[in-house]
């Protein structure tokens, strides 16, 4: 890292830890936020970077992403993720423990830590699994991952079926503060199912996962920690009756947080149109309704943050029919220009959207970022929140290409992405 | 010293702790501390249970207590009969009762019993003329066990009233921890419990108990530090992760020990797991009183067995 501080100077100031929006400069220097505000002016030795207007807000805290290492690196690597992120504006990335081997040890969690650290440009903090091998029979070493580096504990794309398991974590995670990360989905419920239950799937003769499979196993979580105290989130949910379910559980005061995937905020069912692969996700694209319910819900605060769900597949997992295909797509490079669409829509303002892409998945994860204040890191996007482009897919730094918003025309571009004082991402463009 | 049997014991059984006076506690171990020095005598007979016939009914296999109780006996001057029942072949209450109601007709005058089930006792209890033992029912309580740690710590530390004991492990499958807990702080000592939440038994902190889920917490300035057995096939449910988490942050190891009093000593039921909740170095250190609760167990369990002998209806 340079000593060289660094001012980002005409920028449109947006912190979203205090809601305050102001124009002005940020002055960095030894990797944290030396001046911030209005009047923060030159220093004599210090680079600039004219923002020119743009927005200049902390960098976005990804809580969701499947990276490829170890075990599949042809999908994904620490550093391919990491350049991805980047272009996207996410200077800290929460990797699945969904891994080979999976991550339930803690010599394999100080592995992904050193070796993000030695090869990837932003944060990268692993996940470690909440049960042995992803199992969901016998709890791993909680105590021992969170000290080998784990940020939280969650099976990753699967759930613990075993109500007696998960309130044993929950118990025990408790002693550590540890935070418990779950996918609420009932893999009975979900039988067969590879889309949203409902008239569409009946009508492309796919068959359907009823919400019941998100709603149910959310319910018993919800229940499980009013008798534990465990803190918990909700991965990501996808329905309005879920959304209910969480602001119940706030109104009572129990420690529930709960995510949103992009995709779910920004794509309905019938986006999957002629059987189109990259549409397959889990939890499946909901009902236009329950869509707009999650926006609902992101707006007052019932939802508390927005993941990329970022999940390389190759091409040969994809390219199957629907019913046979991989789940998941990419998306930590479009995280932000997706999510810009609600605030471009009225739907949101932009010191809320940023609130949900950087300091609630901070403050839920006990991390010091998304804030804009003296002695934050120096984890910082620039972005032009209306520059328009056409996605290819071609252009993404992932590995993997599968963008459910290829070829979409999307609004707002990172221009610079800096992460502990050093700029890790400039766009030719700026 | 007159060998026959003083009535300082107002009761018929020992089925607990529960229930038993701070008074009736001390009478025990004013009258263990006497059958210390008996057994350390070269002569260690006595002849106050001479004639009578003690029964240990163990439905589950404990070499230890066992031992304890029949030598207890032997030097009281009793006839001992050690009856091993295998926990398969009890499977209902009414077979235990049925077990009772055999035993009862051969007229022992003693029973001491260990069952898997809490209450067990107290159900055998009702169906015999004779007094009974408790030496062990499920997770509910071993009252003997309680009595010969609280004479250690007495004799060790002058008193116990006053003492912060740190009772630390399985508290919830523990029925050692069950009985101290009420002893002590029937005794006046300031019992705090230490364990993973998962180890906890719900609702016991409105039970006026200290708790701790952090050793360093829970042994800070503490006079007595209680280690309980983690009963290993435990450890792989969902009780806890593994052996080597286990012992990371519960096992009590000298860097644990340091947060206590400089002068805190520690003690252990038996058997151990070493390295899984205790080390060896502290196991065999300075301030290990381990050896000395098993010599405390054989006092206490001949003043248990005299006390209650003193009421038996056929005298």
């Amino acid at each position: 890292m340079s000593n060289q501080p660094i001012l980002f100077k005409n920028a449109r100031l947006i912190d979203p830890a205090s809601d305050r929006e102001e124009r002005g400069g940020v002055l960095v220097r030894d990797g944290v936020i030396q001046a911030v505000g209005p009047q923060v002016s030159e220093a004599a030795d210090a680079q600039v970077i004219d923002c020119a207007g743009q927005v200049l807000a902390p960098g976005l805290i990804d809580m969701r992403a499947f990276i490829g290492e170890p075990g599949g690196p042809y999908r994904e690597t620490l550093k391919s993720a990491g350049e991805a992120a980047a272009a996207g504006g996410v200077t800290t990335v929460v990797s699945m423990p969904d891994t080979n081997p999976v991550l339930d040890d803690p010599a394999v969690i100080d592995f992904i830590v050193r070796r993000a650290r030695d090869t990837s440009i932003v944060n990268i903090c692993p996940a470690a699994a909440l049960t042995k091998g992803l199992e969901g029979q016998e709890m791993a070493e909680i105590g021992r991952l969170k000290e080998a580096g784990a940020i939280a504990f969650t099976d990753g794309a699967r759930s613990v079926t075993n109500a007696q398991v998960m309130r044993r974590a929950l118990t025990y995670a408790r002693d550590f503060d540890a935070l418990i990360v779950h996918h609420v989905e009932d893999p009975d419920l979900v039988g067969q199912g590879v889309m949203n239950e409902g008239e569409f799937a009946s009508r492309l003769g796919l068959p359907g996962i009823p919400r019941e499979a998100e709603t149910v196993m959310l319910e018993r979580d919800v229940r499980l920690v009013r008798l534990t105290g465990g803190r918990y989130h909700a991965a990501m949910i996808s329905c309005a009756d879920s959304a209910e379910i969480v602001r119940a559980a706030k109104g009572k005061g129990l420690p529930v947080t709960c995510g949103v995937s992009i995709n779910h905020l920004a794509l309905n069912e019938n986006d999957i149109g002629d059987y189109r692969t990259f549409m397959k996700l889990s939890p499946p694209l909901r009902h236009e309704d329950d869509r707009q319910a999650m926006i609902e819900a992101l707006a007052d605060g019932t939802i508390d943050v927005i993941v990329s769900d970022h999940n390389p597949q190759d091409v040969e997992t994809k390219r199957l029919p629907f019913a046979e295909a991989a789940d998941g797509a990419v998306g930590l490079e479009t995280l932000l220009s997706a999510a810009l669409r609600l605030v471009h829509e009225g739907r949101i303002s932009l010191p809320r959207l940023l609130r949900a892409l950087s300091r609630r998945p901070a403050e839920i994860l006990g991390l010091p970022g998304g804030r804009l204040s003296v002695g934050a890191p120096a984890d910082l996007i620039v972005f032009d929140p209306d520059a328009p482009y056409v996605l290819d897919k071609r252009h993404l730094r992932s590995l993997s290409k599968n963008s459910p918003f290829d070829e979409a025309r999307l609004e707002g571009q990172v221009s610079t992405t800096m992460v502990a004082g050093r700029v890790v991402f400039r766009r030719d463009t700026m | 010293m007159s060998d026959a049997p003083r009535s300082i014991f107002p009761h018929r059984h020992l089925l607990g702790i529960e229930g038993l006076s701070p008074l009736d506690i001390q009478a025990l171990l004013d009258l263990a501390d006497e059958q210390v020095e008996v057994s350390r005598q070269i002569e260690k007979s006595k002849s106050s249970l001479r004639g009578r016939t003690q029964i240990n009914l163990f439905f589950e296999a404990s070499t230890r207590t066992q031992s304890s109780f029949e030598i207890a006996g032997k030097r009281l001057g009793a006839d001992v009969m050690n009856m091993q029942v295998a926990s398969s072949s009890v499977k209902k209450g009414e077979t235990l009762i049925d077990t009772a109601v055999t035993l009862n007709a051969m007229r022992p005058d003693i029973i001491v019993v260990r069952h898997h089930a809490a209450g067990a006792v107290h159900l055998l209890a009702q169906k015999v003329d004779c007094s009974v033992v408790n030496a062990g029912d499920g997770a509910h309580e071993h009252p003997t066990q309680a009595l010969l740690d609280a004479l250690t710590i007495r004799r060790n530390k002058g008193r116990i009233a006053g003492l912060t004991v740190a009772i630390c492990g399985d508290i919830l499958h523990s029925r050692v921890a069950r009985s101290n807990m009420i002893l002590l702080a029937a005794m006046g000592a300031r019992v705090r419990l230490v364990a993973p939440s998962t180890l906890l038994p719900p609702g016991i902190a409105r039970l006026g108990f200290e708790t701790f889920t952090s050793m360093e917490q829970g042994l800070k300035d503490a006079d007595i530090v209680m280690m309980l057995r983690l009963q290993r096939e435990r450890m792989n449910g969902s009780f806890v992760p593994s052996v080597k988490e286990y012992f990371r942050f519960y096992g009590l190891d000298q860097e644990k020990l340091a947060f206590a009093k400089p002068d805190a000593l520690v003690m252990h039921p038996g058997p151990m797991n070493r390295g899984v909740e205790i080390s060896s170095d502290v196991a065999d250190g300075a301030q290990s009183l381990i050896r000395e609760q098993v010599e405390m167990g054989v006092a206490v369990r001949m003043a248990v067995l005299e006390a209650l002998a003193s009421h038996l209806p056929n005298r």
